[in-house]
């Protein structure tokens, strides 16, 4: 018997998320082509808001790499657009004037972003938020550009509107209605929401109808109905979708919003069927990747012959994808005469909870801050449950099994990536998995969203019963089950002393850890027992074996010690002699006020040092970076202490610290803040007659500003709980969270609350200063050790048909 | 054709570093050589097919390199790069007599 020829117009994630579940069905029943109009294989789009927010990149957002396509013998013509369907003849007709004949036709061509028709709107630097070229073109803006506005704040807006932030860009967000996501949430969650994104650098414009977008070629500004104007570099539509059904529709498939399936996706033409959002089903067009892999599988099941109940619609949820914010909603979402609620509403913690009931039963929910619950919820209004069932089990651990085991094995649990709780299940099984973080990397359930991990966490428990430890905390990596803080505790209880008895004795999955505990033991066990504990250089990643930044070509970086960013003339001379000794490829200054010599042979590296005759700056370390200074008190007209001298006494203080990341302080001598404390891990502010520290500001990937700590008086205090404050970091923190991530999981109440006692302050102060006597000075220290010189700097060399 | 290998002197066993690796250059060759923490000796390409990072500098766990650009992990005995990263680097042979450590490489 010949093949079926089976014909996919649209390489999205709904179309080839359908032709895989018709391989896995029938593998060899069908001749498969499909056509995209973009030049990619199939991507995760939902990623794009991660790669926008620097999360993620753009070639790793791919679920159906080019092999895939060629192991299951599928023609893919990327880049080509279908643009006639000839339903009597059955065949499709491309732009590149590529004829197809099917015996099954499936139309998945999604949706169009929906562009405000403003007059100014095809001006350059106006764009939607949909594809892969969308989101490269904002990136390229925001390396020319500032100003960036979104209209609409909705999901979608607010999540490019987060990603332009974290590009550097100043962000407006327009919005008609009276508050955010008033689709998907109620006037109280999206004031709460409001608020919170406002601290996060938001501006928003609510109430605001736009009329026209200005400037001569490229944007320059927008302008309102009542007559206001903002100026703007770049303008990002994300005010809805539309169905993309011009091309079914002038090939007479019937069509309303979208084109009209019946429960078996079927179009009213034989033969052809059409999925994803471009598909209208019992009148709703969905635009959610839950509901729409749904349908894939119905349809596959029809295609490939098997019997099956059909489409039955979902309910859904959502969930924003933007890094501090919880918000999460399903269901009926704002009350009615027929309706009563469930509200709870904590407004010092900023948590809200709503849950809708009808008749007796769950109908939906909206959570702000605490969205736990919302699985379980979305599960009850799924099985129609009534609320009793809600109330009663609370949050009890058998409500959460009891839901599980009653899930049907095909039940989505990942609605992003398709993962149902039977393959979850098997893969717990057949690989051993023990953590969401391993169900995470195998089954890619949980991988973009993050929406379905506590749901992951039940079906752990679940199926491994006793075995499955519901509480743990990330694991260190994946060698362990064991998390940071249970490790430490082992290591203390049991009297550890090097990595490998850490691994041996707590019974590490594999012999010899990896990458990411290595490195992690090696610093728990040094902040353990700072003066007995015997650094193992095997252990560090090569910066910190070397003292040294590799770079790209394999050279390296040298950067001296230049405390407050002060230097002389002797410096400076010692560093031009050696740069041009050496050769040196370039003397730049850095962003934290020194000198870095890049492209440094290793070899080379002990000889410059030596000849440098100064201190490493450590900008390999995961310790203290710099200490930035202004100008302060000596010479600047709004100095009110004398910032450079306490910047170069904290410096000598630290240098040489090990922390669990990079730690980078700043000192001003004025509100103005020229070395811009708010970006620093501590950042202090000199006043008139007193001090401010900041602490838990970072100015890389997850921009955070600082917090006011304590005021303080003198130059002592300041120098006594930066101390206190980075041994706790030290004592507390995961290996490689940085303060900010650090001080944002632990709140700075608790971290003050700690300091506040006086007989803690005291104690970290000592324990500080003990870690502090071991701290060499590590270029002096592989200077003056042959054997260190020898077995990391030299290369071995023979020339060619030597022995 | 026979291919014609030859046996060449790296170093004493004892001057190599536990644990880690070194860049080993033959003529136009670059090896990474690596002293495993079993004792045994593991000679590969000193490039990572990845961007090209010097693999002599990676962290070494076990029969694994982890390449210090970005993190693959790879083999020193098959020299495949393990998943879910792919591709491979060129493994020599190694032989340990009388604490010198020789590698076999292509050449006269
Ligand atoms: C040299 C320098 C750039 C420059 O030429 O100015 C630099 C260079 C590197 N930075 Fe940086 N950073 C430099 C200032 C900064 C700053 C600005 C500052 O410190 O004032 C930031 C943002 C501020 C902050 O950290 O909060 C910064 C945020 C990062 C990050 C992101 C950290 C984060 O927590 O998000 C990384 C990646 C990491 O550490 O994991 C990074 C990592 C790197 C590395 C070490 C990449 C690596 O791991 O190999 C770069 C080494 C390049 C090379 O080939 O030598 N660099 N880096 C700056 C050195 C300052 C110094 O004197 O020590
Ligand atoms: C930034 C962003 C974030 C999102 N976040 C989430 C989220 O968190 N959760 C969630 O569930 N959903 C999210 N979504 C929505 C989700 O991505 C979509 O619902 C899903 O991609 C729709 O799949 P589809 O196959 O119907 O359409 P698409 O993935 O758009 O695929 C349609 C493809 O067909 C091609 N095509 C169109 N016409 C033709 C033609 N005539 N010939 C050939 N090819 C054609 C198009 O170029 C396109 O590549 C997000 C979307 C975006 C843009
Ligand atoms: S120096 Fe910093 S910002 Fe520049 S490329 Fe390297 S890591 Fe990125
Ligand atoms: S160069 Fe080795 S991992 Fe990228």
């Amino acid at each position: 018997m010949s093949k079926q020829r089976l014909v996919l117009i649209g390489n999205g994630m709904a179309g080839v998320r359908a032709i895989e579940e018709v391989l896995q069905s029938t593998p060899d029943q069908f001749d498969i082509t499909v056509f995209g109009s973009e030049p990619y294989p199939n991507y995760n789009r939902i990623e794009l808001s991660k790669v926008l927010q620097g999360d993620t990149e753009i070639h790793d957002i791919t679920l159906n790499s080019w092999q895939w396509y060629e192991d299951n013998n599928i023609k893919l013509y990327p880049g080509e657009t279908v643009l006639e369907i000839d339903k009597e003849k059955q065949i499709v007709r491309t732009d590149k004037g590529r004829e197809s004949a099917y015996d099954k036709l499936i139309i998945a061509t999604g949706s169009l972003p929906f562009m405000l028709p403003l007059p100014g709107a095809d001006k350059e630097g106006v764009t939607a938020f949909r594809d892969i070229k969308d989101c490269e073109k904002m990136i390229e803006c925001s390396n020319h550009y500032k100003k960036a506005v979104v209209i609409g704040g909705g999901l979608l807006g607010l999540e490019a509107a987060r990603g332009l932030l974290n590009l550097g860009m100043e962000v407006d967000v327009v919005h008609l209605a009276d508050y955010l996501m008033e689709r998907q949430l109620d006037k109280t969650a999206g004031k709460m929401l409001q608020k919170e994104l406002e601290k996060q650098g938001m501006n928003f414009l609510l109430e605001k109808q736009s009329e026209e977008i200005i400037g001569t070629d490229r944007v320059e500004g927008l302008k309102f109905k009542d007559g206001q104007q903002i100026e703007a570099d770049l303008i990002v539509m994300a005010v809805g979708i539309r169905p993309n059904i011009s091309l079914a529709k002038e090939s007479g498939i019937p069509v309303n919003r979208g084109i009209i399936v019946n429960d078996y996706l079927e179009t009213e033409v034989p033969n052809i069927f059409a999925v994803g959002e471009c598909a209208e089903h019992r009148e709703m067009v969905y635009g959610l990747v839950a509901p729409l892999y749904q349908q894939g599988k119905e349809m596959a099941k029809r295609i490939c012959g098997i019997e099956g109940d059909g489409y039955q619609g979902s309910v859904l949820s959502t969930q924003l994808k933007v890094s501090g914010v919880d918000v999460f909603s399903t269901g009926k979402i704002n009350e009615d005469e027929h309706t009563k609620s469930l509200k709870l509403f904590d407004e010092w913690n900023g948590t809200y909870k709503k849950v809708l009931v009808d008749e007796g039963k769950v109908t939906g929910a909206v959570l702000f801050g605490d969205t736990s619950d919302g699985n379980r919820l979305l599960s009850l209004i799924n099985k129609g449950a009534s609320i009793e069932e809600y109330t009663e089990s609370g949050r009890s651990e058998e409500a959460g099994a009891d839901l599980i085991s009653s899930m049907p094995d095909e039940e989505i649990i990942c609605g992003c990536n398709g993962v149902t709780k039977g393959t979850i299940i098997e893969a717990i099984h057949n690989q051993g998995l023990a953590t969401v973080e391993q169900v995470k990397g195998c089954t890619s359930a949980s991988r973009s969203c993050g929406g379905c991990k506590s749901l992951v966490s039940d079906l752990l428990e679940h199926t491994l019963g006793d075995d499955y430890d519901q509480n743990q905390k990330e694991s260190i990596c994946t060698c362990t089950t064991l998390s940071r803080d249970e490790v430490i505790e082992e290591i203390k209880m049991k009297g550890l002393t090097h990595t490998r008895e850490v691994m041996n004795v707590l019974g590490w999955k594999s012999e010899e850890g990896c990458s990411k505990c290595k490195p992690a033991l090696n610093y728990y066990l040094g902040m353990l027992k700072p003066t007995e504990y015997e650094d193992e250089k095997e252990s560090r990643f090569v910066n910190e074996r070397l003292h040294a930044n590799i770079q790209n070509d394999g050279t390296y970086s040298v950067v001296p010690r230049m405390y407050g960013g002060v230097t002389n003339a002797e410096d400076l001379r010692k560093i031009a002699d050696v740069a041009d000794k050496y050769e040196v490829k370039m003397i730049k200054v850095t962003g934290g006020q020194r000198l870095d010599l890049l492209g440094v042979k290793k070899q080379d590296l002990p000889n410059i040092w030596s000849e440098l005759d100064m201190p490493s700056g450590s900008a390999y370390a995961k310790g203290l970076r710099t200490v930035k200074t202004c100008v302060g008190a000596d010479f600047c007209r709004f100095g009110t202490q004398d910032s450079i001298g306490l910047g170069i006494k904290m410096e000598k203080k630290f240098e040489g610290l090990n922390t669990p990341h990079k730690v980078k302080m700043s000192v001003s001598a004025c509100p103005r803040n020229c070395a811009e404390g708010s970006v620093k891990d501590v950042g202090i502010v000199g006043l008139d007659g007193e001090f401010e520290i900041y602490v838990g500001g970072n100015g890389g990937t997850h921009m955070r500003k600082a917090e006011l700590l304590y005021k303080v008086k003198t130059e002592e205090e300041v120098i006594a709980v930066t101390a206190a404050f980075l041994q706790y970091y030290r004592e507390s923190a995961n290996y490689l969270e940085r303060t900010s991530a650090w001080v944002e999981r632990v709140g700075l109440d608790h971290i003050r609350s700690v300091l506040d006692e006086k007989q803690t302050f005291m104690e970290l102060n000592h324990r500080m200063d003990e870690a502090l006597s071991v701290v060499q000075d590590p270029w002096k220290e592989a200077i003056e050790d042959n054997r260190l010189l020898r077995e990391l700097y030299q290369n071995v060399k023979i020339p060619a048909g030597s022995n | 054709m026979e291919k014609l290998l030859s046996k060449v002197f790296v170093s004493k066993l004892e001057d190599l570093p536990e644990k880690l690796g070194k860049t080993v250059i033959i003529g136009e060759l670059e090896l990474a050589v690596f002293k495993l923490e079993d004792g045994k000796v593991r000679a590969i390409e000193n490039r990572c097919p990845h961007k090209g990072g010097v693999l002599a500098e990676g962290m070494v766990s076990g029969e694994h390199v982890f390449c210090p650009m970005h993190d693959w992990k790879i083999s020193t005995r098959s020299g495949k790069v393990q998943e879910p990263d792919t591709g491979c680097v060129q493994t020599y042979e190694t032989e340990v007599k009388k604490n010198e450590v020789y590698v076999i490489v292509p050449g006269k």
